[in-house]
């Protein structure tokens, strides 16, 4: 213990707010990585996060915060299908000293693959230090260590940052669970719905509604989360307006008489599409997101909707009914070349390029409607979930998972799903209230 | 196309057309959107009506046009025969009455994409706008908003319920 205990106190030391140490030495890792289809869930220990001592914090105890940190770990690996996690009430609780001496003997035992270990402490300055470490039981050896420092109220994101680091390094993907959704909250009779913008985490914490009454439709958060970009009828009429989230004001994209809908961001967040009818004419425009001149991309004369940015900024795919139904287009950002992808029959819709710019979800309508991807090429179509109204789908911000929202039929009911991007592993995430619209934002730094 | 000189005109075409094929069904007729009043078998000439609706207001519209809305097949925005009469008995009624601006609701069944309903809703109310505007309704009285799939009128998740939702339902402004 008091071996192990000065690198403890010099890894500490070396802390500063959400930076993650290199890990040294770190084993390879060998076998553990599962495959799309294999389903090979890695089995993993979280005990409860020990604490060096026991102090009171603005969001509870440290003993208590070591708890739910290990539950919101055991949470995020569950949900992303890859991992058989055990929690805390399952295995024991281990001591402080353990954290950086882990018994893997005991461990081994019991079949377990990877052991998360980590210890929640309270600095003197009021934040708190949650250490994260990851070992490979059968090897014996540590896979990586990070430490965030967080005020207490943000202990969720360091159990996520932490469920983060474990996810990446044991499946070679980029982390996801650090991250925020926008989308509509809904209530009120199928007639007459109050549709309000609304705001949580990805596992559905830190819940916040953002307008009252109304009715409120497709919002998208800016990359730097410090704006939401959405529809309001609020004016009358749809409009687009970016409402700030820091201090609650709202402006209009483009001062104008024709009804603007379908806003998006480009990814570097400086600029934005939408979509705007003018006598009955839809098509796709671009404006700075500090205002000025907006530029025309579209110039069909059927309805062309929507636009997501290629990750790269070079190109947009988007939805069009030029060829007599809703089909998926891409051009170039600059409206050039465009061309349609879309060719597996029914109609298609809602196109969403994947951040990792591999995949274009959209909404498959033939008959039902349903969530699909495919190239951006076009092809390679897949059909990933089943149901009478599946749509509006929206990336994890590592490309993995797919939210979208799903209608009941005759009730007209809306709650928000997500699916794996190899299919299955198919959830509902629990909202307060009815749930529409998601939109996943990017990972937070 | 000519003028039709009376409502009642119009009504008697109506019922001839009666049992075109794409209207939404009799079993559930269009309710007024703000009144209880107004069946087609109700409408009487305005002039020289002793109780009833207040000359030029909305009740009046409801009660004296054919209909305040017209339909659409799905993904369609075409005005058709039926829908011309209809939109002919409310041009009729707005040379009235002058002063009354109009705001058309256009709108989409809940079989659709949100985006795309909005921008087909934008297509019906125009599609309904343009059409009174060649009847001699002024434009700079006829304002379009597009309510998507947001506003159902029949709660149903079925054929009939959809076809009662594609509509352009007029609306009086004072």
């Amino acid at each position: 213990m008091t071996q192990r205990f000065p690198a403890l106190t010099a890894f500490l030391a070396a802390l500063f707010a959400l930076v993650a140490l290199s890990s040294p030495a770190a084993a390879q890792l060998e076998g553990t990585v599962t495959d799309d289809s294999g389903r090979n869930q890695i089995t993993i220990a979280v005990p409860a996060l020990p604490t060096p001592q026991v102090l009171p914090t603005a969001a509870g105890s440290t003993e208590e915060l070591g708890k739910q940190v290990s539950d919101v770990i055991v949470a995020d690996l569950r949900s992303s299908g890859l991992f058989d996690p055990i929690g805390r009430n399952r295995v024991r609780a281990i001591s402080y000293s353990e954290v950086t001496a882990p018994a893997f003997p005991y461990w081994s035992g019991r079949n377990v693959e990877s052991l998360i270990q980590g210890f929640v402490r309270s600095n003197g300055d009021g934040k708190l230090t949650v250490g994260c470490y990851a070992y490979d039981v059968a090897l014996g050896s540590e896979l990586s260590r990070h430490g965030f420092i967080v005020e207490p109220a943000d202990w969720r994101r360091a159990a996520h940052k932490c469920a983060d680091s474990i996810y990446s390094r044991l499946t070679g993907e980029s982390p996801f669970f650090d991250s925020r959704i926008a989308y509509i909250a809904e209530t009120g009779p199928k007639d007459n719905r109050t549709k309000r913008l609304a705001v949580m985490d990805s596992d559905g914490a830190n819940h916040r509604f953002l307008t009252s009454g109304g009715t409120a439709l497709t919002p998208r958060f800016s990359p730097d989360y410090k704006s939401i970009l959405y529809l309001s009828y609020s004016g009358g009429s749809p409009a687009i307006y970016i409402y700030e989230i820091g201090t609650g004001k709202q402006r209009l994209v483009t001062r104008t008489n024709n009804a603007t809908f379908a806003p998006r961001w480009s990814p570097d967040g400086r600029s934005i599409l939408y979509s705007m009818a003018i006598a009955g004419n839809t098509d796709i425009y671009r404006i700075s997101a500090n205002g000025g001149r907006a530029v025309r991309l579209t110039n069909s004369p059927g309805i062309d909707v929507g636009g997501s940015y290629s990750p790269d900024g070079s190109k947009i795919v988007f939805e069009s009914d030029r060829s007599g139904s809703q089909q998926i287009y891409v051009m170039n950002a600059d409206g050039s070349g465009q061309r349609r992808i879309s060719f597996g029959g029914g109609r298609a819709a809602t196109p969403e390029w994947s951040p990792r710019g591999d995949l274009i979800a959209f909404t498959k309508i033939a008959g039902n409607f349903r969530i699909a991807v495919m190239r951006p090429s076009g092809g390679g179509e897949r059909i990933l979930t089943n149901s009478w109204q599946d749509e509006a789908p929206t990336w994890a911000p590592n490309g993995r998972v797919i939210q979208f929202f799903r209608t009941q039929r005759g009730s007209g009911k809306t709650s928000i799903w997500q699916v794996d991007v190899a299919g299955g592993e198919e959830r509902r995430l629990k909202t307060p209230v009815d749930g529409s619209d998601p939109a996943w934002g990017p990972v937070r730094p | 196309m000519k003028k039709l000189s009376t409502p009642l005109i119009a009504i008697a075409l109506a019922a001839t057309m009666a049992g075109c094929a794409k209207k939404p069904p009799e079993t559930l007729p269009p309710e007024p959107v703000d009144t209880t009043s107004g069946s087609d078998t109700d409408v009487e000439p305005t002039a020289g009506q002793q109780a009833g609706p207040t000359p030029g207001s909305q009740e009046d519209f409801v009660a004296t046009v054919m209909s305040d809305r017209i339909f659409f097949d799905t993904d369609k925005f075409n005005v058709d025969g039926e829908d011309q009469r209809i939109l002919q008995s409310q041009a009729q009624w707005l040379s009235q009455y002058p002063n009354v601006s109009i705001v058309v609701e256009g709108h989409a069944d809940e079989r659709g994409t949100r985006d795309y309903n909005l921008a087909l809703g934008e297509r019906r109310a125009n599609s309904a706008k343009n059409y009174l505007v060649t009847l001699g309704v002024a434009p700079s009285r006829i304002r379009t908003v597009s309510y998507g799939k947001e506003r159902p009128q029949a709660l149903g998740s079925n054929e009939s319920a959809w076809a009662q939702n594609r509509r352009a339902v007029t609306v009086t402004v004072r």
